[in-house]
């Protein structure tokens, strides 16, 4: 008799035929024990919120408007939710106003929505590789060929991007969007430059290219600078997306999407289609917050405290990593990016990571080509300061030990990691 | 059976956290549909008093990995005196150790694929680099490299090309300190649960695409499961004969499940024993249960009462 583990297997959507359990996400479930470290998760630190005062806000929105609150609402946000989103913006100089805005649930929401409205099966988008593991579960779930744009220390490279352009030009193909985190990127930690952040404008009007700008981190800047948005360069040919999530807190689940008038109408639509509406709740708690708290303040404090763990992080690597090993040195958010030296695969050395009780995201993650087995992201925004450098000091314990076993194996010849697929990186916050 | 209380042990800090979360809390329902007062306990500094104090009749073990599968919590319940489900601490230990496992394998008489076992010791300081070419030249390509402990297929690989195997070393090195090197033998994959010294019908395992990997194994719907093995009575039979010599050679109680590989010619091969068999959905001993018309609950209740009879047996 043949057994049937899914009996459901001939009804699935293609879509969903390549998704699979993962060793990765199966590592993931220990990372999350207390005994260990955990760099993975891209997660704010909320426990540097005021409570009191979010305390305040919740209880006001059921105070003083519950039965609005615990109401249907509509598809694309309320007004006034939209108004002080469109405040954050401009805080960071994004021109917008409300009536561009739909709000989303999270980011994420925001990355799916547009992924659904823009792919088709097999349609190409180009992203930075590395980047965001959601931004590439987005597109994946919708079939899109990805194509990795590299980055470098002032973000993606426009001349690679250029020639992807070309390429695809001769191809007889468009892409159907560039995907790009412009700021303090997941997970390479490094923003594009003023000079290259104006060549992609450039490109973008020479080659007719949509631009998705992924921009969660722009107001973490550890100095306050603030860099001109694609958005305020080339308004006509961007989607915008923002988030809640790191400016005031993840679960809250919002984020918002600015994009031009005939995309944002589609967008509603589709919105409705899939959940009606965003949370009445969350939506006026987080309109509460933005109108009645130092919001801006609390970005300080949150910048304050992710620019002294990534000080202790960066000492903590310059005193315990190997010779070889070599970082990304953040001015802003979350995250660093670390390469190991030829012979260490990062996914296969997670197990023996988790082992001694630290974790990271394997490079692989954040590529849907298979690359980054040389990579880590290392998160320091989440861990207790105080638990960094002990983190850091049994990675690099681990990876003084590997090399040795590594030379000791391969003598001076040790292999780069081979390109090989990596199950979904997800689970893991930002 | 009349109502228990039962600790049902699941989670643990091993690589293999998530399964056995998964087994546990499949064990955890069909406990609770059945009436019997279930405690779902994880690993932590406190599990020795909450087992201790807890007023359980008997723990349910669904830990998979190290400390659940190695001899480590059995031992803690026997020290405590609380019945467990599974193997004894000897025979966990034993079956945990792929090398150990196949070696007393090998002296009973049973048939094992070639293998060679290396230390991260022999490579760290004696040169073991020098004699891998010898590996492929003894074994023959392809070969399977997985870490000499733990399951779920995490850390293997198989090997088609010699260069490769130095990698592939390395990477199994990062699931244990020791690796198995085995001669990869090709052919029908099956898989045989021995219950309370019964062979259960033989699963036959078909992934639809490529290796039985972790993937294969925890994706509904990745793998095709024949119940029983589409195999000759012979062949079935020889596969259940050494499924139990398999239990015998190290001793196990209750449950566990052999692995091994049917040859062209219609030898099987053990691959490894089980002794604490996943329970998810996907898993293969409740599959075998089922075709033995032994429904998951009953399973269940069948390695409690196994537990309390032999505790009984013993005091």
């Amino acid at each position: 008799m043949r057994l049937d583990t899914d009996p459901y297997l001939s009804r699935y959507a293609t879509r969903v035929t390549g998704m699979s359990a993962s060793e990765i996400r199966a590592l993931f479930a220990v990372a999350s024990r207390p005994e260990v470290v955990s760099f993975a998760g891209g997660m704010p630190a909320t426990d540097a919120l005021d409570m009191a005062a979010v305390e305040d806000v919740v209880s006001s929105v059921i105070r003083d408007a519950g039965a609005l609150a615990l109401q249907y609402g509509g598809g694309q946000g309320r007004p006034e939710l939209r108004e002080h989103l469109v405040e954050v913006m401009h805080h960071e100089e994004v021109p917008g106003h409300a009536d561009d805005l739909i709000v989303t649930v999270g980011g994420q929401q925001a990355l799916e929505l547009i992924a659904k409205c823009f792919i088709d099966d097999g349609d190409v988008v180009l992203a930075e590789g590395p980047t965001y593991v959601g931004g590439i579960g987005a597109l994946k779930s919708h079939r899109a060929e990805v194509r990795h744009i590299p980055v470098d220390d002032q973000g993606m490279d426009v001349d690679l991007l250029e020639d992807a352009l070309n390429e695809l030009r001769r191809e007889g193909r468009k892409a159907k969007y560039v995907y790009t985190i412009p700021n303090h990127q997941n997970p390479a930690g490094v923003s594009m430059s003023l000079a290259r952040r104006h060549r992609l404008a450039e490109l973008a009007e020479a080659h007719d290219l949509l631009l998705l700008e992924d921009n969660p981190y722009g107001l973490l800047d550890f100095a306050g600078r603030i860099e001109p948005s694609l958005r305020s360069l080339v308004p006509d040919r961007v989607v915008y997306v923002g988030t809640m999530s790191k400016l005031f807190a993840p679960g809250v689940r919002t984020g918002w999407i600015a994009a031009p008038g005939p995309i944002r109408d589609k967008l509603v639509l589709l919105r409705e289609a899939a959940d009606l509406c965003p949370s009445n709740l969350t939506q006026m708690i987080v309109e509460r917050w933005l109108a009645t708290q130092p919001w801006q303040d609390q970005i300080k404090r949150f910048t304050e405290l992710y620019r002294e763990k990534a000080e202790v992080m960066l000492a903590a690597l310059e005193k315990e990593m190997p010779e070889g090993v070599h970082w990304t040195t953040p001015a802003g958010a979350f995250y660093i990016w670390l390469t190991v030296p030829a012979g260490i695969d990062t996914s296969d050395l997670l197990a023996k990571a988790v082992g001694r009780r630290v974790a990271y995201v394997p490079g692989r993650g954040f590529y849907a080509d298979g690359a980054g087995g040389a990579q880590a992201r290392l998160c320091f925004s989440y861990p207790e300061l105080e638990r960094i450098p002990e983190g850091v000091a049994r990675l690099g314990e681990l990876l003084h030990d590997e090399l040795e076993l590594v030379r000791a194996v391969f003598g001076d010849d040790a292999p780069s990691p081979d390109p090989r697929p990596s199950g979904p990186a997800t689970g893991v916050g930002g | 059976m009349t109502a228990t209380s039962i600790a049902v042990l699941a989670g643990g800090i091993s690589l293999e956290r998530e399964v056995s979360l998964r087994s546990g809390g499949r064990v955890a329902d069909a406990f609770s549909d059945r009436g019997h007062q279930v405690t779902r306990l994880d690993i932590d500094g406190e599990l020795v008093r909450t087992l201790e104090t807890g007023g359980f009749d008997v723990a349910f073990l669904a830990l998979h990995g190290s400390a659940g599968e190695d001899g480590t919590i059995q031992s803690l319940l026997e020290l405590i005196g609380l019945p467990y489900t599974g193997p004894d601490v000897l025979a966990s230990s034993l079956a945990w150790n792929k090398p150990i496992a196949q070696g007393l394998f090998a002296r009973a008489g049973l048939s094992v694929p070639d293998r060679v076992t290396l230390t991260q010791q022999a490579f760290r300081e004696m040169g073991a680099t020098a004699a891998v070419d010898r590996i492929a030249e003894e074994l023959q390509i392809p070969l399977v490299v997985k870490p000499a402990t733990g399951g779920s297929s995490l850390g293997l690989t198989i090997v088609e090309d010699p260069v490769r195997l130095p990698q592939a070393i390395v990477g199994a090195f990062s699931y244990a300190d020791v690796v198995l090197i085995e001669r990869c033998i090709t052919g029908t994959e099956v898989a045989v649960t021995v219950l309370d010294g019964q062979a259960l019908p033989a699963v036959e395992i078909q992934p639809k695409e490529g290796a039985y990997d972790f993937a294969a194994r925890y994706t509904p719907g990745a793998t095709d499961f024949h119940v029983p093995a589409r195999l000759p009575e012979q062949v079935a039979d020889a596969c259940a004969r050494l499924a139990l010599a398999a239990v015998d050679a190290v001793g196990a109680r209750h449950i566990s499940r052999a692995d091994m590989i049917v040859d062209g010619s219609g030898t099987p091969w053990l691959l490894e024993l089980d002794t604490c068999p996943g329970l998810t959905e996907t898993s293969l001993a409740p599959l075998a249960a089922e075709a033995a018309e032994l429904p998951f609950p009953d399973l269940c209740e069948r390695l409690v009462e196994l537990a309390l009879r032999d505790v009984t047996a013993t005091s």
